[in-house]
């Protein structure tokens, strides 16, 4: 028996009695439109989320410079002065799981224009590279400041909006000149609206410009003034006098010829992080390995050494939040698949009843030559029937449901094809699981009994 | 030529711990394009009898042959597989498919045929089977829509529809009132005449068996006499085994 004549006849057999058949299905379709609606309501809220990560930078990577540390006291992260322009070069020429990388000088100073004035955020001395690096896509307005920019020192910025909307209201601030600590700069381009972080951060309240002139023209910090000891002390402070801050001279001073022998290594700037995108998530720990490498290397630390800097990424973030809503999702999904087996339950109670009403036309129909088998398959295909036009309907309730939460709760919603398809698979799997038991016992009637059935 | 024979079927049912015979052991020939009837009082044993010929049941000793296949040891999908060829059973009861119409009852078999006919080879050979009952008008009408000889009319068409040598009817014409069931006596016997259909009916109805060629009377599991019924002449041949 063909099976498309078997579906023939279980479509006949379910018209015969379309209302009951309704009825059974409707556990199926509320089964199936609830993990349809679950599955799209939650793949919306992590593409959501993933969207919200994205848009602090997905991929970054921070690499911040060591603690430093004197006689057991510390100073916080990022103190040391170990991190050069150089070693951003570097790490983005020696790792290729690396898209891009952008050396980072923050200070925080009071911006004026005219007579307005604002203290930003923060304001990020860095290349042109950061945009690249944080996916800041195109400007609102202007261009980018060049690395040429970089190379002189020139005093050019880019705004973010919130400065834009606090300095100069509704005006375009292009070409305008804003002063940050007395120093003069142009205003090249303005930053294309990203809204806050998770963190409640206003990534809009930012200035970027030319990560040399922020840190010899705004901060004016060099090697000598980042030290926090206490010899670098002034000698303007009078204090000195009365406590002299002076430490002992550990090491005979040095002649100018044996300084001359053995020269300091000098480094010329340091920096305060690097920020580095790696070319996409999965590349995220071969790129923290391969950075580690190069500047274990560049700063010549022996094995068994510490670092003295550390890599952050985001990816801890990202997993931690994914997680969350990935345990929701799956939480809601349990709950539907509940009321799955509900649905099935209730078909292989109505095929039970089903056999039982129709032992008669079992027993004719094994008379006129059906056999065992026939008879399972046309109540397993009917079962199966019942629950893939449940399962279609339950797909369209459910996809409906969604945009309707869309629709008016304003949920971020995303169709997943996934979910159509392992929606089907369930509710043929529903249909052949609980259509069996009552299949089977279908095909083992005993065509005399059945016949004499009343 | 002989077209049944029986040797010696037994038939013996298990009810707990005792067992119960049913039939004794009958032996019975019966030819191509008879019509017979088969009568007895309740548990004699001729609704047991007419099951094993229908290959519905099997018997527990003895041998069955048909058309030259013994069948008393084949596989029950063997015996489907006999019964959708090679006989045809009508029911005191029509045992027709509710809410699904003439024609398609009458298709019904074909679809555990082997023969594989398309859906419009189906349509017409059913079509046709209803004409030969004389329902031609009728095809699409439901059960609930026909009067009980139509009905069984139907379920005639229905048994023939695989083109079987042999036709079962058990009480065709329990249901139905005397002039309807003359109506199906006559179809029966122009069906064994014009197309020389075996047919056998089981019937404790003294004037149903009249219309039999031969009658086979039972009791208690054996057969009691046959005879033929047109001229009541009692016969001694194929008495009790």
């Amino acid at each position: 028996m063909k099976v498309y004549a078997t579906a023939r006849t279980a479509f006949k057999a379910l018209r015969r009695n379309p209302m009951r058949a309704m009825l059974t299905t409707l556990g199926i379709v509320i089964g199936v439109g609830a993990v349809i609606a679950m599955m799209e309501i939650g793949a919306g809220a992590s593409a959501a989320l993933k969207k919200t990560i994205a848009s602090m930078g997905a991929n970054v990577l921070v690499i911040r410079p060591g603690t430093a540390s004197s006689g057991g006291i510390s100073f916080g992260a990022g103190t040391t002065t170990t991190l050069t322009p150089a070693d951003c070069q570097a790490i983005l020429r020696e790792c290729p799981s690396l898209r891009n990388a952008a050396p980072m000088v923050r200070a925080r100073a009071q911006v004026v224009y005219g007579n307005r004035n604002w203290i930003p955020n923060t304001i990020y001395g860095t290349t042109p590279a950061y945009l690249d690096v944080q996916d800041w896509g195109s400007l609102a307005e202007g261009e980018p400041f060049s690395d040429r920019d970089v190379l002189n020192g020139n005093r050019v910025c880019i705004l973010g909006q919130t400065l834009v909307r606090e300095l100069f209201d509704d005006e375009s601030p292009l070409g305008k000149n804003i002063r940050i600590k007395n120093i003069s700069f142009r205003v090249v381009g303005v930053l294309s609206a990203k809204g806050a972080n998770m963190m409640g951060f206003d990534q809009d309240d930012v200035i970027l410009a030319p990560w040399t002139t922020i840190k010899y023209r705004v901060s004016g910090t060099s090697l000598a003034t980042t030290n926090q000891s206490p010899a670098a002390t002034d000698s303007v402070n009078t204090l000195s006098n009365l406590y002299p801050t002076e430490q002992l001279a550990l090491y005979p001073e040095q002649s100018n010829v044996q300084q001359a022998d053995n020269p300091m290594p000098v480094r010329f700037a340091n920096i305060d992080q690097i920020m580095a995108a790696a070319n996409s998530s999965a590349e995220i720990s071969p790129a923290i390995e391969e950075i580690g490498a190069v500047l274990r290397e560049r700063h010549r630390l022996r094995a068994g050494e510490p670092d003295d800097f550390n890599i952050r990424d985001m990816a801890e973030l990202t997993n931690t939040l994914s997680t969350t809503t990935r345990l929701m999702t799956n939480l809601l999904l349990a709950v539907a698949m509940i009321s799955l087996l509900v649905g099935g339950v209730g078909i292989m109670n109505i095929m039970l009843v089903s056999v039982t009403e129709r032992t008669r036309e079992i027993g004719l129909r094994m008379a006129v030559g059906a056999r065992g088998r026939d008879i399972l398959r046309q109540f397993l295909v009917e079962a199966v029937v019942l629950c893939l036009t449940g399962g279609a309907m339950g797909i369209v309730l459910g996809h409906g449901g969604s945009l309707l939460v869309q629709l008016l709760l304003k949920w971020p919603v995303e169709t997943s094809p996934a979910a159509i398809a392992a929606a089907v698979l369930v509710s043929a799997g529903v249909g052949i699981i609980f259509g069996f038991y009552p299949a089977w016992k279908a095909s083992r009637l005993d065509p005399i009994e059945a016949l004499r059935y009343e | 030529m002989e077209l049944i024979t029986l040797h010696g079927i037994e038939k013996t049912y298990q009810m707990g711990d005792i067992a119960v015979p049913v039939l004794k052991g009958i032996s019975l020939a019966i030819n191509q394009g008879e019509l017979i009837a088969l009568t007895g009082s309740s548990g004699s044993g001729k609704s047991t009898l007419m099951n094993i010929l229908g290959c519905l049941d099997r018997p527990t000793a003895g041998e069955y042959w048909l058309e030259g296949q013994e069948t008393s040891q084949l596989s029950a999908d063997a015996r489907a597989l006999l019964r959708n060829r090679k006989l045809g059973f009508v029911f005191q009861s029509f045992n027709l498919l509710a809410r699904t119409s003439a024609l398609e009852n009458v298709a019904m078999p074909l679809t555990y045929s082997t023969e594989n006919l398309s859906d419009a080879e189906t349509r017409k050979r059913a079509a046709e089977m209803l004409a030969r009952v004389g329902l031609a008008d009728r095809l699409n009408h439901h059960p609930a829509q026909l009067s009980g000889g139509q009905q069984q009319r139907v379920a005639i068409a229905r048994a023939l529809i695989n083109r079987p040598p042999v036709l079962f009817a058990d009480e065709p014409t329990g249901n139905l009132d005397s002039k309807t069931s003359e109506e199906v006596l006559q179809m029966f016997e122009q069906l064994n005449a014009e197309d020389g259909i075996t047919i056998i009916m089981v019937t404790h109805d003294p004037k149903v068996a009249g219309h039999a060629k031969r009658v086979i009377r039972m009791e208690d599991g054996l057969i009691l006499d046959t005879l033929p019924a047109a001229d009541q002449r009692r016969e001694t041949s194929g008495g009790a085994a």
